[in-house]
């Protein structure tokens, strides 16, 4: 390197004795206890579903398989993981100072995390929902009798008025409840929705963390102050995300795969 | 890799020019009186303000431990009222534990760490600050609560709560179900909110430490070198990062059951009480050793001082520490030997409790050892470490006594079990802190502490001491239950607690004499003293006291362990790397910790009156939480900064002094 001319150059990264960087250092600490946080979490989850074998005190209260759509959950899944490899391209790209490909990368990998935040919402939405099927009688807009089924909520004003908005043409004259396929999960009812809703929640916290942190990057990449030699400050948030990443395998085997055994 | 002349001006700090931050604004650097404490990013002056609100809060701690005390002289004492009494023992517990001992324990090392490995300041010093004024939040949250409580007895809070007790009132263990919606009121949410709070500027500080001496350690300063002090910060740190997470989520747990309806804890949705037994004991009982290794550590430091000896063994007790920090998660289990675990468990963990007395004995052996054969000098430092031992010792035996399970399950929630752990809190780490500040207080000030003062405290404090908690033994074993409001006067208790009661206002009387004293000595005038009192043997005795901004004219070159007894009386001499011509590099202060705290005491008290239904607090916890999102933003975005502070010629060339002038004490 050529002669320094500013303090920041004269003072970065001084030497270690470890020769690990201390920030990075000090997210492989707090990934170290995050580890903690999670085995906690999902360990909690673990011991209540084995005392609990419906999922709560009543049986059918919670209908987990019912509930489960393991297609989205999977692609959510393989999404995250896809996002840790965008990450990685775009560690790379910022040691080799490649500031536009670590501004694609970095905008996928927050795309990414969206997509399955956005998951997480709907499948969090539909647990607190449920499921149930409904007959209906009516007449549609060209006057005729209709009589027909209907999936909606588990909460029957919820269904009709949810069905009313579908077919906003027609009249209902009869909308009743035949069977509660999946009955609502909420905080409340049951001891799995409470473990379930807490564990998924807190790693989704962590994940909305992760996609906020990059996107200040992101942003703070534009102020010209991101270089090549700041790719640490970049390497611990990749850091960051793969464990994320990985906490979510553990929690996708452990939560959801596991119910399909 | 940088030759040229440094660029940044290099002058003394209040001389300096205004700096501007990478944002546009000024940085608080150059200023001097309440600013510069508020704004400072000196791991020493953090040191100062942690022990000065330690010492604050175990005045408290002790307050309500004498009201407690003064309750039970007699049998049905109406002193207190019951739910004040079960108020003052979970403050009493919560406060000495997390504001007293735990900051008292972060004050040395914060002080000693960089110091004794040869570093200018802590690896991240504005995270530091971040700890401090989190931790400062935390306590206030937790102690807020008994303002709360006054404007309820006015009656600002309406007659209509369920639940009267708005400070914690739970135990300091606050076990379910008794800390659900159901059985208490605000207190606990007090309680939670106050711990999580703690807990993070518990867990900063930890990796901060690690980093610190993992990575800044001076060149020849190899992990074996270490200070054992420091040493025990390193694994104490460890031992918080894996620990505290348990009681976090064991927390957050509680809340939503608390605030959300969940089910963690309530048993008609299907909740197990045990499940939080569990988890606050996986916290809980490595928590122990989070207290009791700082104090082992001084111990370790003052014993080889005054001995004239290097520490016996010390790679043993150095392993001893770590062993004892692993072994320290394997035993929560027997705190709950009468919830019945089973007979695998309880004679697995009854086990493995016995094992733990392994590493602490060999402990107490190599501290005899090194008094073995010294040229033992008592200055007042030497009787508390010493003390130290003894007392350990006898919390240690009662300790090994609870190990057996049969015999724990009749001394369970007895008050034997109070005078085993005030053995082990109270003789053995208060002891080895009052230790830590009678040994460092020349170093931390430059003035030495009142010595035939501090002879009388010892004493009021060892007798007050063993006056107060041996007949607890005894009072145990006869069935008188902890944590009891009142007793009945044909039990036979009423002589000994009297005899207790005294016990603790010499008690009493011995602390508060040592801690006035503290403040005299900070004070005054003519007390001053040489940087080296004691004939030192580590690192922070080579400087001035007290120790400049800048701790190190130039970094230290390490040869030996025990460096600096080395340099003064053998024939290694403590080197020094040349300097270069920009100065010493200081890190910039900033204001973002301290509003990051005053983020988290908005965000403490939103949530508390929120439980107790007052409008709007919902929004107020946000705002709490926006105030510590903004700051760490702000904080980010400050950028690292840093200013240049001349190197004085006189110390700039001799960084360690000629060994005669290390006076004897």
């Amino acid at each position: 390197m050529s002669q320094a001319t500013t303090v920041d150059d004269l003072h970065h990264e001084a030497p270690t004795c470890t020769g690990i960087d201390n920030k990075k250092l000090m997210m492989w600490l707090f990934l170290a206890s995050d580890c903690m946080f999670f085995g906690t979490l999902i360990s909690t989850h673990l011991i209540y579903r084995k005392l609990h074998p419906a999922g709560s005190v009543v049986e059918g209260d919670v209908n987990i398989l019912g509930m489960f759509d393991i297609e989205l959950t999977s692609f959510s899944t393989f999404i995250l993981l896809m996002s840790s490899f965008l990450m990685a391209l775009a560690v790379s790209a910022m040691h080799k100072g490649q500031i536009k490909s670590f501004r694609n990368n970095c905008l996928g990998v927050i795309f990414f995390g969206l997509i399955f935040l956005g998951c997480q919402v709907y499948e969090f939405q539909h647990f607190l929902g449920g499921q149930a099927i409904y007959s209906y009688t009516g007449v549609n807009a060209a006057g005729e009798d209709v009589t027909g089924e209907y999936k909606g909520v588990a909460d029957k004003q919820d269904a009709e008025h949810a069905f009313h908005l579908k077919h906003h043409d027609f009249e209902i004259t009869g909308f009743k409840q035949e069977q509660v396929k999946v009955p609502p999960m909420s905080l409340q009812n049951s001891v799995f929705g409470s473990t379930f809703y807490l564990m998924t929640g807190t790693h989704g916290v962590h994940v909305a963390i992760g996609v906020l942190w990059l996107f200040s990057m992101y942003i703070y990449s534009f102020t010209g102050k991101l270089k090549a030699q700041n790719a640490m400050d970049v390497e611990i948030a990749g850091l960051y995300w793969h464990f994320v990443d990985i906490v979510w395998i553990v929690i996708f085997t452990a939560v959801y795969l596991v119910e399909y055994i | 890799m940088a030759t040229a002349e440094h660029p940044a001006p290099v002058a003394h700090k209040t001389e300096l020019p205004d700096t501007l931050s990478e944002i546009g604004l000024k940085r608080p650097d150059n200023k001097s009186g309440i600013v510069d404490w508020l704004t400072t990013v000196d791991h020493k002056k953090i040191g100062i303000m942690y022990g000065a609100a330690a010492l604050f809060f175990f005045l408290v701690g002790g307050v309500e431990a004498l009201m407690i005390r003064i309750q039970l002289m007699q049998s049905q004492n109406d002193f207190i009222s019951a739910q004040l009494y079960n108020q003052l023992f979970t403050m009493h517990g919560t406060t000495m534990i997390f504001l007293g001992v735990m900051p008292l324990s972060a004050a040395f090392f914060n002080f000693l760490v960089p110091l004794q490995i040869g570093a200018r300041d802590v690896a991240f010093p504005r995270l530091n600050s971040f700890s401090l004024w989190t931790f400062v939040a935390g306590a206030l949250v937790l102690n807020m609560s008994w303002f709360f409580q006054f404007a309820h007895t006015v009656g600002w809070f309406g007659q209509d709560m369920l639940h009267t007790d708005i400070v914690p009132a739970g135990g300091w263990f606050g076990y379910a179900p008794l800390t659900s919606s159901e059985y208490t009121g605000l207190g606990t949410d007090f309680w939670i909110l106050g711990l999580q709070i703690l807990g993070v500027a518990s867990l900063a500080a930890s990796f901060n430490f690690i980093v610190t001496i993992i990575n800044m350690r001076a060149p020849g300063m190899t992990m074996m070198r270490l200070p054992v002090f420091t040493w025990m910060t390193l694994i104490t740190s460890f031992l918080i990062i894996f620990a505290f997470p348990a009681i976090t989520i064991a927390l957050a747990e509680l809340m939503f059951d608390r605030y959300f309806g969940t089910n963690f804890f309530r048993v008609a949705g299907g909740g197990q009480p045990i499940l939080w037994q569990h988890l606050f004991w996986v916290f809980g009982h490595p928590e122990v050793y989070i207290l009791v290794l700082p104090a082992m550590g001084i111990v370790s430091e003052v014993l080889p001082t005054f001995s004239k000896k290097p520490l016996f063994g010390y790679p043993i007790i150095v392993f001893s520490g770590a062993v004892i920090g692993f072994l320290g998660f394997a035993v929560w289990s027997h705190h709950m030997f009468t919830t019945g675990l089973g007979k695998v468990a309880t004679a697995a963990f009854s086990l493995l409790t016995m094992a733990i007395a392994v590493p602490t004995g060999v402990k107490i052996f190599n501290w005899i050892g090194t008094l073995w054969g010294g040229r033992i000098r008592f200055p007042v430092p030497m009787i508390f470490s010493l003390v130290f031992i003894w007392m350990f010792m006898l919390g240690g035996f009662s300790g090994i006594m609870h190990s057996a399970a049969p015999a724990d399950a009749q001394q369970q929630d007895s008050y034997f079990v109070i005078a085993h752990f005030h053995y082990v809190l109270l003789g053995g780490i208060l002891m080895g802190l009052l230790s830590g500040i009678y040994f460092w207080i020349p170093k931390i000030f430059g003035k030495q502490m009142h010595e035939k003062l501090g002879y009388i405290a010892a004493g009021l404090i060892i007798i007050g001491f063993n006056v107060t908690f041996f007949p607890m033994h005894y009072l145990g074993l006869t069935g008188m239950p902890r944590r009891t409001h009142t007793y009945l006067g044909d039990m036979g208790w009423d002589f000994w607690n009297a005899f207790a009661t005294g016990g603790a206002m010499l008690l009493g009387i011995g602390v508060v004499i040592v801690f006035a004293d503290v403040v005299v000595t900070i004070c005054s005038k003519a007390r001053r003293c040489s940087n080296d009192v004691w004939d030192g043997r580590t690192l922070e005795w080579s400087l001035t006291s007290p120790v400049q901004e800048f701790n190190f004219a130039r970094i230290p070159v390490i040869a030996a362990r025990d460096a600096f007894w080395e340099h003064k009386h053998g024939n290694k001499e403590i080197g020094a790397v040349p300097g270069d011509s920009h100065g010493i590099h200081m890190p910039s202060q900033s204001w973002w910790p301290l509003l990051s705290g005053c983020g988290f005491i908005v965000f403490g008290i939103g949530m508390s009156m929120m439980s107790a239904g007052v409008p709007l607090m919902g929004y107020v916890s946000i705002i709490g939480l926006v105030i510590v999102t903004l700051s760490i933003y702000l904080w980010a975005l400050e950028g690292p900064g840093g200013y240049h502070l001349k190197v004085p010629e006189a110390i700039g060339s001799a960084n360690t002094q000629p060994s005669s002038q290390s006076a004897q004490a």
